[in-house]
Formats: C-alpha cells, sequence, structure tokens
C-alpha cells in the first residue's frame, strides 16, 4: 500500500494544494502590503469561529469562514485613508480584536466541554479524514476568491505599491483595501482548516515573504510563492504520513527553513559582492 | 484630442490654454484656503507654483487634478472642468520615498503608471510587446536604465525620484503636475532632476506645473511663477513676481527679496515659515 492508495491521503493532498494556492497568491499581496499583523488576526480569529460552530452544532468551516469575513470588514474599516497620517490606530484595533477573538476562543471550548484533542485540531491542524465534500467545499470558495484576485491585481499592486498616485489615477484604493481584507479572510479560513488557526501563518506569510527576497518581479513572485507553498505542503503531508508527528510542524519547519535559506543566500551574496549598501539592504 | 460637445464661446476662448482657473476658491471647513484665483497656463510651459507651508500650493494640484472640490470659481484642464481629462495628465505626488524592504522592481512601479489602472490579468502578447517598449524608452528618458531593474526600495532618492517621474510620463500625459520632486534631494540630484524637467518640458512639449518649496534650482527654467500667500495668488514671470515690492503686496507685511552674487534668490522677513530659503532644512 503506497499513501495514495488511502483515500483521506489523497483527500489530504487535494485540501493542501488548494490551500497552499489560495495562500501563495493572498499571502504574495499581504506581505507586499505590510499587512501581516491583520492576516495573523485573519488566522486567529477563525479558532473563536470554529468553536463558535461546533458549540452551537455547526460544521466548523461556517465558524471559519463566518468569523474570517467579518474581521476582514472589521479591520478595513479601522485601516486609515490614503494619505493620512503614517501612524494610525490600525494596529491597536486589530490586536484588540485578536486578544477578545482568543479569549471567546478558549471560553467556546470550556463551554463545549470538548476534550482537549479537538482544541489541538483548532490551533494545530489536521489533516486526518478531510472528506469529499470538504474538498469540494474549500474548492468552490477558492475559485471564485482567485478569480476575484486575478480581477483587481494589477490595480492593487498599484494601490498597494503607490497608494496616492493610484488614487489619483481613478483606482478606488480604499474599496480595494476592503475586497483585498475580505479575500485574504477567505485565504485564512481556507488554511486554517488544514494548518489549523495558528500554524496558518506557515502558508500565509512563509513562502510569500520568501518568494520576495528571491524575486522584485511582481508576477514571478506570485508564481514562485504559490511554488513554494504546494512544495512545503506536499513534503509536509507526506512526512506526516511517515512519521508521528504533525503535518503543522512540518509544514511551518519546511518553510522557515526555506525562508532562512533565502535570507542567508541574499546575506551571502551581498557579503561577496563587498557593496556594504547591498549588504545593509540584504540584513534589513 | 478635444471632446466635440465644448463649443461654448468661453470655453473655445481657451481651447489653447492647458489651465485656465477663474476667480477659483477653496474652502477647508470655515477657513478659506484661497480665493479668487486667475491662472493661464499655455501649453509646453514650465509653471511653479510657490509660497509659505500650508499656503494650499499642494491643495492647488488637487484642484487641477479633480481631487479638490472648489468652493468658488471654475478651473478648466485640457479643455474640460478638471478632473474629466484626469488620464492626459501625469501626477508625481509629494512623497517620503518608498519603504527600504519593497520589494518591487523600479521597472514595474514605472509600469503602475501604464496598466496599473487595468483590471484583470494581462494576455494579449502584442500589448506586451508595446509595453515593454514603452517602459524601456521611458526609463530611458529618465536616464534610469541602468538600476530600473533593482528594487525600487533599494534605490536612492533622486533614482527613485526618476522612476516616479517616468512613471508619471510613460503614458505620455499632456500635463505635468508635479510637488515638491526635488524635496529630500541632495543639490547634485536636486539640479540633475530639475533639468530633466526641463528636458521633457521642451523636447516633448509637455506643460509642467511643480509645486516647490525652494525655487532656485528651477528658477533658470521657469516661465511662469504661480506665488499663493495669504489666501491669495500671485501669477507672472518670475523676475515679475519674485520681487520685494510684489511680495510685500501678497503678504501685506514688509518682505525683502534678495539676490545672491550666484544669481539665487531668498526671501527673508516672511509672517510664516521661511518660503525660498536655500536651506530649509536649517529652519
Amino acid at each position: 500500500m503506497t499513501l495514495f492508495d488511502y483515500p483521506f491521503m489523497i483527500n489530504a493532498l487535494r485540501a493542501g494544494t488548494i490551500v497552499a494556492v489560495v495562500s501563495g497568491a493572498m499571502g504574495w499581496f499581504m506581505v507586499l502590503r505590510r499587512q501581516t499583523f491583520a492576516g495573523h488576526t485573519l488566522s486567529l480569529i477563525g479558532f473563536p469561529g470554529a468553536a463558535g460552530a461546533i458549540l452551537i452544532g455547526l460544521s466548523p468551516a461556517f465558524g471559519y469562514f463566518g468569523f474570517c469575513l467579518a474581521a476582514g470588514v472589521i479591520i478595513a474599516m479601522a485601516s486609515p485613508p490614503v494619505g493620512s497620517a503614517l501612524y494610525s490606530e490600525e494596529s491597536a484595533v486589530i490586536g484588540s480584536v485578536q486578544a477578545f477573538s482568543l479569549a471567546c476562543g478558549f471560553l467556546f471550548v470550556n463551554l463545549y466541554h470538548g476534550d482537549l484533542n479537538g482544541l489541538t485540531n483548532l490551533l494545530f491542524g489536521s489533516f486526518l479524514g478531510i472528506t469529499n465534500g470538504q474538498v469540494v467545499s474549500l474548492l468552490a470558495v477558492a475559485l471564485p476568491a482567485l478569480v476575484a484576485l486575478g480581477l483587481i491585481a494589477r490595480p492593487l499592486l498599484f494601490a498597494s505599491v503607490d497608494p496616492e498616485v493610484a488614487a489619483a489615477a481613478g483606482i478606488p484604493v480604499r474599496l480595494l483595501a476592503v475586497v483585498f481584507l475580505l479575500l485574504l479572510g477567505v485565504a485564512a479560513a481556507e488554511a486554517s482548516q488544514i494548518t489549523g488557526s495558528l500554524l496558518v501563518f506557515a502558508l500565509l506569510v512563509l513562502p510569500p515573504a520568501t518568494a520576495q527576497v528571491i524575486t522584485g518581479r511582481p508576477l514571478l513572485g506570485i508564481g514562485l510563492s504559490v511554488l513554494l507553498g504546494l512544495a512545503v505542503t506536499w513534503a509536509g503531508l507526506v512526512m506526516a504520513y511517515y512519521t508521528p508527528y504533525p503535518t503543522g510542524a512540518f509544514i511551518t519547519t519546511l518553510s522557515f527553513a526555506a525562508y532562512v535559506a533565502a535570507r542567508s543566500i541574499r546575506v551571502l551574496n551581498a557579503r561577496t559582492r563587498k557593496d556594504p549598501a547591498s549588504l545593509r539592504e540584504a540584513m534589513a | 484630442m478635444k471632446p466635440a460637445h465644448l463649443v461654448s464661446g468661453a470655453i473655445a476662448a481657451t481651447s489653447t490654454e492647458v489651465i485656465h482657473a477663474r476667480g477659483a476658491s477653496v474652502r477647508f471647513g470655515e477657513r478659506l484656503l484661497w480665493s479668487a484665483v486667475d491662472l493661464h497656463i499655455g501649453p509646453g510651459t514650465f509653471t511653479a507654483i510657490l509660497g509659505p507651508n500650508g499656503a494650499g500650493k499642494s491643495t492647488l494640484l488637487k484642484v487641477l487634478l479633480g481631487l479638490q472640490p472648489l468652493a468658488g470659481g471654475t478651473v478648466d484642464v485640457l479643455g474640460a472642468p478638471a478632473g474629466a481629462a484626469r488620464r492626459r495628465i501625469g501626477y508625481v505626488p509629494q512623497r517620503r520615498g518608498f519603504d527600504r524592504t519593497l520589494r518591487i522592481r523600479g521597472v514595474d512601479v514605472v509600469r503602475l503608471g501604464l496598466d496599473g489602472s487595468r483590471w484583470g490579468v494581462p494576455v494579449s502578447p502584442i500589448r506586451s510587446r508595446r509595453t515593454r517598449e514603452a517602459l524601456a524608452e521611458v526609463v530611458d528618458l529618465v536616464g534610469a536604465s541602468r538600476y530600473a531593474s533593482r528594487p525600487i526600495g533599494e534605490l536612492s532618492g533622486g533614482e527613485q525620484q526618476r522612476l516616479v517621474v517616468a512613471q508619471a510620463l510613460v503614458r505620455r500625459p499632456e500635463l505635468l503636475l508635479l510637488d515638491e520632486p526635488l524635496d529630500s534631494l541632495d543639490l547634485a540630484n536636486q539640479a540633475a532632476v530639475a533639468a530633466l524637467v526641463q528636458r521633457i518640458c521642451r523636447e516633448r512639449g509637455v506643460t509642467v506645473v511643480m509645486v516647490a518649496h525652494d525655487v532656485n534650482p528651477i528658477l533658470q527654467f521657469l516661465d511662469q511663477v504661480v506665488y499663493v500667500a495669504e489666501g491669495k495668488a500671485v501669477v507672472g514671470a518670475p523676475n515679475d513676481v519674485i520681487t520685494t515690492q510684489t511680495l510685500s503686496a501678497l503678504y501685506g507685511a514688509r518682505v525683502e527679496v534678495l539676490r545672491a552674487s550666484d544669481g539665487r534668490l531668498v526671501v527673508v522677513g516672511t509672517p510664516e515659515a521661511p518660503a525660498l530659503h536655500a536651506d530649509r532644512h536649517a529652519g
């Protein structure tokens, strides 16, 4: 028996693939827009969502999507308008939402009197027992989200890199920010179901951040980010299959190793060029 | 390319002007920022907007872009009410520079000026070849070919400024609006970027309106000066406007314009922050 003979492994790979593609693409824009803190909160907020959904007898997927999308709207409303002061209340609002959501999550888990294993799954993920129906529902949400991202990709890039000029060119910068946070909420909710709320970062941040260390070309960077996400997800799933350790730990460790490797190579390259300016950049 | 419906006498008479403002005024809440501003800017000319901090120089650019509504008067830009011809205008806003860790190539930032406002994914190979040619040409025009493929965050202020000028030019605008593009550049780069803007103005016939804190780096290139202060504006040739008499009348207080031996102008005694000091960072 190879691992492909087990339906649960096939479904885990399918789900992992969908999640890696969505996270790689959305995460690239998130890292570019310096919204990793918002992305982290959107990921964490899936935890009380899922716990609450279980508490009232619903599928955790409803909780993940409901809470992540609602949080996306709240964070978007707290974000500063274009051209306003550099320091805004945004991160304080995000932090407050995050703290409160974690508190709710633990309360819901306690109210449910759930076993500790359920909590571990919500926080650190589980790839066992993903049903065909779950794969289809992941895909049904992922495809429209990716199409939407493709449609807004260039104006979103413009608004992310150069918001004032984008606004002057007639791009609805504020609306794009809201739409993007909703898409990011979708990505976080999807990834949460595979990696768990605490490890969503592995897929949402590390492959895109690694890709941006490697290349400054937008299209190449997004492609690289997706490929890296796919590689670590597949490798993580296979490693977890052969060992008693959790998937999330492997996915995270592999992503982190790739990130550290990319940055180290950049620093080494700058050193060999003996160019103090580029070395400073590489270390930054 | 003039809209066909613009046949009324008043507008037809001004059709040779790129910017035509009559009695324009802007209000921020209760405060009238400036009022009764008349402005005529002809094609291919180089105009500077000068004045102390907070006088409303940048706001005047936003009015021309149609981003700031008027409290009174009218402003026509490129033969249409301000804002209607936005796609024929290149705009370089005031900025602090790109984030040092921003990992996007300079040429990609330039490209945003060309197709950044298009929705959807680029698919046409013909269009992408044209795009590459247009990008190479404009990057060459601003002299940024050497470093355009490096991440923009790693570039110096002068290099970044050349690339954002290229971004504003890539769509071949008829009017270029620049908000303090020389700010935060060292003297050598100020002179180089000023000369670049002058070259674009003269060789390509692009009308240039530049907000400037210090007039000296561009003084020799200017056709016209708009001096905004005390809620009013004076418009005219640099030598007529930047004088002790004109500025004293504008400020309603004794202001003195001094000419250094190298031709640089220094305005002293302005009621607010010194406007034309050679070294603004000392103040």
